[in-house]
């Protein structure tokens, strides 16, 4: 990934690429359906990043990527990794079908969702991955629906390597990214990104929204490798440590997206990810599915 | 060499595989199924090496396509109809990627209401798209097509991709006779060489498909587009040829005269409707009425002055149309009467819409429309609209 781009300041997900091509290196093919990607890679015909780089249409990510895997099969060329790098919206709602099919059938490719839970490229519009509560264009007064769980869905194709990151955690994505490059078949890694103008804060703060998204227990770090679910270190440390973990409350207010949010509905909010954080302490180390 | 006797379907497929395309995706659809059906046993016994992705729908079947075909393996899908339209945006990206991506198409109806059988509404909607379109009206002629359009769509001044339409069950599902040649005279006919304009290389990494600005080259690129087409009708007039040399056979260039010379009257339609129309011109000339068939192969690039050059002879092109553009009429009418308007000494033309949703259309029909054609230039030779033939 080269300087010079032409991303937004503060965004999470161009820093997200930079590790993730870091850790698969020259030998990387990158397929992008629409999303952010498309213009943050610079416009034509200028380019920000020194492999190959194929724009593809909105719901048809996986599926090129599939195609691009048989035809380097078919040639006999083994040493190249081809990687879906798809929005949120690409995953969870237009391309939700394709990246279902390519992970049935186990396609060898690694697919990373950059997840700033809205459309941001056409200038914030809900998708599948918004969570509750926040605003958007479309939803005026916070999204009254829960965001999919793009990961937990993938995971339950039994693909064998699915991965949850976030930007603000470099050792974590670049190390996660390492692991998945030396995986055969369809990898899954789910990566938020914090988008300062979408979510509503200064361009300085993108790294450290991104933390107290893990530290407060809304964003959860995990890997489920061959079907068994294992938190990563930075969310383990919350779960074991209940003092080290932040109130939601910290994360909510910091976002501008979020002000419709009563303190009712914090309250309520931090009551879900505490339940949630005793589920997912008897689930690590342990299959996920039976 | 070898004769078997194949349906419209496996013809398609036995092509596919003397091609040697290196990766096939596909999506089931009626009457379609057949096709992949028998590449996919090919690909199982070894007879064909090759890459198979059956997807989850013909959008990402064309995608993957498009994603093998980036990486400079030869392709191929068949889809159609419902199909069809839903892999239009990919249609396009196809195209604008200029890749040699073959595709056959069995006509089929798009509904509701639900209806399996010949139409070529399906193709003509994919008029815009930036492919090549032949359509072909037996067996034989979907086989030698599907050869011939590797050869074209690889050309380095054409680069695009290739629609073979073959009607649904009227050829589909029907057997006939089919030549096959020997598989070297194949090889040597359509060697393959990756394309260079665009090829998905870590060793030279490109990106493709960003953003342009109004001022930037769109315009340009689409231009190209249409160059490329006017260099398509030169090669399929070539690869015509060259395939007759080598294989004895000629389905006609970018459009087949019969017993056009000296007609006053010529049917002109596709697919098997033309093939059909000849057998109408050899009643209707036992008769001793003057009339002629021809048949139109090449709708996308238009042989605007090849149908010039036969329209000049004669006093009256009679269209036939199995497509429907709803408060227009049929596509290849239109078509038509756009190449002729403006030029001197043209014929008068004759709408007609027959055949929709898979109605047969019958040789009494055919017949029965060129005396009708007749009549009209006896009258004052001002045709009255569409004529819908067979209609309730």
């Amino acid at each position: 990934m080269l300087p010079g781009n032409s991303a937004c300041q503060g965004c999470g997900s161009t820093l997200a690429l930079r590790w993730v091509l870091k850790a698969l290196g020259k030998k990387t093919v990158i397929v992008n359906p629409a999303s952010c990607g498309c213009v943050y890679v610079g416009l034509y015909p200028r380019t920000a990043v020194s492999v190959p780089y194929i724009q593809m249409a909105f719901a048809a990510g996986p599926a090129a990527a599939s195609g691009m895997v048989g035809g380097l099969e078919a040639q006999g060329k083994k040493d190249v990794t081809v990687i879906c790098w798809a929005g949120d919206g690409g995953t969870a709602d237009i391309g939700v079908s394709s990246l279902s099919g390519s992970a049935e059938r186990n396609t060898n490719y690694i697919y990373f969702c950059y997840d700033n839970e809205a459309y941001m490229n056409t200038g914030t519009q809900r998708s599948g991955s918004t969570p509750a509560g926040a605003w958007t264009t479309t939803t005026p007064l916070g999204k009254k629906e829960s965001k999919k769980d793009m990961a937990l869905i993938m995971a339950a194709h039994r693909v064998p390597y699915v991965a949850t990151s976030c930007s603000s955690y470099p050792a974590d994505l670049y190390g996660k990214t390492k692991k998945a490059k030396l995986i055969q078949g369809m990898r899954y890694i789910h990566i938020l990104t914090p988008c300062p103008p979408g979510w509503r804060f200064d361009t300085g703060l993108a790294v450290k929204i991104g933390r107290l998204a893990v530290q407060s227990g809304m964003w959860l770090l995990y890997e489920v490798e061959n079907g068994v679910f294992r938190l990563s270190p930075p969310s383990r440390k919350i779960l074991e440590n209940p003092e080290k973990r932040v109130p939601v409350k910290e994360y909510i207010r910091a976002q501008g997206r979020f002000r419709g949010m009563s303190e009712n509905e914090i309250t309520l909010l931090q009551e879900m990810i505490d339940s949630k954080l005793e589920k997912v302490a008897e689930l690590d180390g342990k299959p996920l599915f039976f | 060499m070898e004769t078997l006797i194949l349906t419209g379907n496996h013809a398609v497929a036995y092509a596919v595989k003397m091609a040697r395309a290196r990766f096939i995706s596909c999506y089931p659809i009626t009457p379609q199924t057949g096709i992949v059906e028998k590449l996919s046993e090919f690909i199982l016994n070894g007879e064909l090496e090759a890459v198979f992705v059956p997807v989850e729908s013909e959008h990402s079947a064309m995608a993957a396509c498009i994603g093998a075909s980036l990486t400079g393996v030869r392709t191929f899908t068949a889809t159609c109809s419902h199909g069809l339209a839903y892999m239009h945006e990919m249609v396009h990206w196809a195209s604008a990627t200029r890749l040699p991506i073959v595709m056959a198409v069995v006509n089929r109806t798009i509904g509701p209401p639900w209806n399996i059988w010949a139409e070529h509404g399906d193709s003509v909607s994919q008029r815009d798209t930036g492919w090549i379109q032949l359509y072909t009206s037996n067996h034989q002629e979907a086989f030698d097509t599907v050869i011939q359009a590797y050869k074209i769509a690889e050309d380095p001044n054409v680069l695009l991709p290739v629609m073979v339409c073959l009607e649904g069950f009227v050829i589909s599902h029907t057997a006939q006779p089919v030549i096959l040649p020997n598989q070297e005279d194949v090889d040597s006919f359509i060697p393959h060489e990756p394309w260079r304009h665009i090829i998905v290389d870590v060793d030279n990494p490109i990106t493709h498909g960003n953003l342009q600005m109004p001022e930037d080259w769109f315009y340009e690129f689409r231009f190209l587009m249409h160059r490329a087409m006017d260099a398509a009708k030169e090669k399929i007039v070539r690869c015509s040829i060259e395939f007759e040399k080598i294989f004895g056979r000629n389905h006609g260039h970018l459009v087949e005269e019969y017993k056009c010379d000296d007609a006053d009257v010529i049917l002109l339609s596709m697919g098997s409707l033309a093939d059909q129309a000849k057998v109408a011109v050899d009643v209707l000339r036992e008769e001793g009425y003057k009339v002629g068939a021809l048949k139109l192969r090449a709708f996308r690039p238009f042989p605007e002055e090849e149908l010039r050059r036969v329209a000049k002879r004669t006093k009256c092109i009679v269209v036939v149309d199995r497509n429907l553009s709803p408060g227009k009429g049929g596509a290849l009418a239109s078509e038509l009467k756009a190449t002729l308007y403006g030029f001197k000494g043209m014929p008068i033309v004759i709408e007609c819409v027959a055949g929709l949703g898979g109605r047969d259309v019958t040789l009494e029909e055919e017949i029965g429309l060129l005396k009708q054609a007749f009549r009209v230039m006896e009258e004052d030779g001002e045709p009255s609209g569409i004529i819908w033939l067979g209609l309730k």
